[in-house]
């Protein structure tokens, strides 16, 4: 443990550590600082808590609902892959993720785009009422979701758009603005002017400019806003339990929340667990495979917003 | 060129204006409106009624409860999550030494916050379920049966129950954010104080937490907002229950509104919550200003 701590490169520590860090750390005296023994009580037992009740679930969810109430404890005795079919089929999952998939594509999109669109004049372009607009937009930041519900499920409503695709995919969009415009405003001042302006003289209009030069340049804050948004909008609850009333369109998170209520009544616990393993896995693939650039889309978001 | 430079800032900005304008600022103008009104639903029947609305929230019992455990929130969540965030991240980077299987941690710690609160509340009222959860199972193979609780079932249990949750979340969030804090504090600080013979304790309130304090800042506004809002994880969980023992102001305000058809004292309810939230920012932003250190 000691050798390792002199050459982390994996160490959290290390990633923005400037090299000074891995310096020091060879040559502090270990007795200064010992971990004690409580700490790593501490971190093992918050490890366990964190990771029990996931196992558990995945455990569980090859069980058979007899197993699940008799012996809550021991291993499936075999593993009943059926329940995660039943799942898939019966209980709608399928169907569920299936909606989330389309809404979230859809919102991402247009999220991305328009903010990026929107963000590039009010960083790059001088002109009347352009401090109101960006204001305007940043002011979305302070309120909260609640005092705009009751109004906008009556807009939502007369425009036609309950229960639909579209409907979910323009609220999501308009609410992942405010953020996304902030963000992409103040990285698209961070970029060089130099090159689009070599662009323009080059004869490119100001369009083919963005699409083609910036839009490129800007892609590091764009994979950012991404991460940050499709988490926010894959976990979205609040919205499509006003907005999307009809159960054939509900979304993962929302229709799991549903089947919770309704498969207890039903006591079909082991398609449940499977259900809710389904959900959780891509969400695990995606956090271990992007995991750095997720940590730091997430937190640079809180200290940006 | 002044020609072209319209012709590109109109159809750039027009979409997002106009799909913002119409479904975020809108709604939110309009409703300082309906507040004021007794609105039921039905647009014919909209009556302007003043402050009526706010009178009657004074009144309200229900209110008052549900006030009274978002006040709880707000005390606990910022207190437990951040303390607990704050010793792991000071457990993984000052002094600069790597704890064994570090990077596995911060993994692992993480994790629960890339899940859906909602997903989240579904996996954890397993987790509590008097008899197949996994809490009283655990209980019981320690040999604390006594212990046994209907946890979100219990009048006494029901709220903890759910805040648990919350902090099981975040935690690894605000440690990771405080990591990052941590990590730009110039070493040559801990460098000098270690050969000044001061202990790691004494570094940690001396240079760690005064060096990070913007981070905490931050994450006092965040977790004040998740205690004054708190709807998902209670209507997922517990639906205020029992007996509105776990019952929190947003999930009220959604309860008047969408079951109750009472949208003018709803957005009432709305209102409030937005003034609170704003206050408590702006409180916590003056009572935890320090002069800035700049290094």
């Amino acid at each position: 443990m000691l050798n390792e701590a002199g050459q982390v490169p994996t160490a959290p520590t290390a990633r923005a550590a400037p090299a000074s860090w891995a310096r020091a750390r060879e040559r502090w005296s270990p007795g200064a600082f010992a971990l004690t023994g409580v700490s790593q009580v501490l971190l093992v037992s918050w490890a366990v808590l964190v990771i029990f009740p996931l196992a558990w679930m995945v455990m569980t969810a090859f069980k058979s609902d007899q197993e699940i109430f008799f012996s809550p404890w021991q291993l499936p005795a075999t593993l009943r892959w059926e329940n995660f079919t039943r799942a898939w089929t019966q209980a709608s999952i399928g169907q569920y993720f299936l909606n989330s998939l389309i809404v979230v594509a859809g919102s991402l999109t247009f999220t991305l785009l328009l903010s990026s669109m929107a963000a590039y004049i009010l960083a790059r372009y001088e002109f009347v009422g352009r401090r109101v607009i960006y204001y305007a937009f940043l002011s979305g930041l302070m309120f909260p979701i609640f005092l705009a519900l009751v109004p906008l499920f009556f807009v939502v409503r007369d425009l036609g758009l309950l229960g639909t695709y579209h409907g979910l995919i323009l609220v999501y969009t308009a609410y992942s603005l405010p953020f996304s415009i902030f963000f992409l405003t103040s990285f698209f001042r961070t970029l060089p002017t130099e090159v689009a302006e070599a662009a323009i003289v080059d004869g490119a209009s100001h369009s083919a400019t963005f699409f083609r030069v910036m839009l490129p340049m800007a892609q590091p804050g764009l994979v950012s806003v991404g991460i940050f948004n499709f988490l926010g909008q894959w976990n979205q609850f609040i919205l499509p339990l006003v907005l999307n009333p009809d159960r054939d369109r509900y979304v993962l998170s929302q229709g799991l929340a549903f089947l919770a209520v309704q498969q207890g009544y039903q006591s079909d616990w082991s398609a449940l667990f499977a259900g809710l393993t389904i959900t959780m896995l891509p969400v695990l693939a995606v956090y271990v495979l992007f995991q750095r650039r997720l940590e730091s889309g997430l937190t640079a978001g809180a200290l940006k917003g | 060129m002044y020609h072209h430079k319209y012709r590109l800032i109109v159809p750039f900005l027009a979409p997002a204006l106009l799909l913002y304008g119409l479904l975020v600022l809108w709604p939110y103008t309009q409703s300082f409106y309906v507040a004021l009104t007794d609105w039921k639903g039905v647009s014919a029947n909209r009556n302007f009624v003043g402050l009526d609305n706010f009178g009657r929230l004074i009144q309200d019992p229900q209110f008052w409860n549900a006030l009274r455990h978002n006040g709880a929130m707000l005390v606990v969540l910022p207190v437990v999550t951040l303390s607990i965030a704050l010793l792991f991240a000071t457990l993984f980077t000052q002094g600069g030494r790597g704890v064994a299987g570090a990077s596995f941690y911060r993994v692992v710690f993480f994790f629960p916050q890339v899940m859906a609160v909602a997903i989240v509340g579904v996996l954890w009222n397993f987790v509590y379920h008097p008899t197949i959860g996994l809490a009283n199972g655990f209980l019981k193979a320690v040999g604390l049966a006594g212990l046994q609780r209907t946890w979100l079932g219990d009048a006494e249990t029901a709220l903890a129950a759910v805040a648990a949750v919350i902090v099981w979340q975040a935690v690894g969030f605000y440690m990771v954010l405080f990591m990052a804090g941590i990590q730009s504090i110039p070493i040559s600080f801990y460098e000098a104080a270690v050969i000044d013979g001061a202990s790691g304790r004494t570094m940690f309130w001396r240079i760690t937490l005064p060096l990070v304090w913007g981070h905490v800042q931050v994450a006092l506004i965040y977790l004040g907002i998740v205690a004054l809002d708190f709807f998902t994880i209670v209507q997922v969980m517990t639906i205020g229950g029992p007996n509105r023992a776990s019952d929190v102001v947003a999930r009220y305000m959604y309860e008047t509104a969408f079951s109750y058809a009472q949208f003018g004292y709803a957005t009432a309810i709305g209102v409030s919550l937005l003034f609170m939230t704003l206050t408590l920012s702006l409180l916590t932003f003056a009572l935890t200003r320090r002069e800035r250190v700049e290094f």
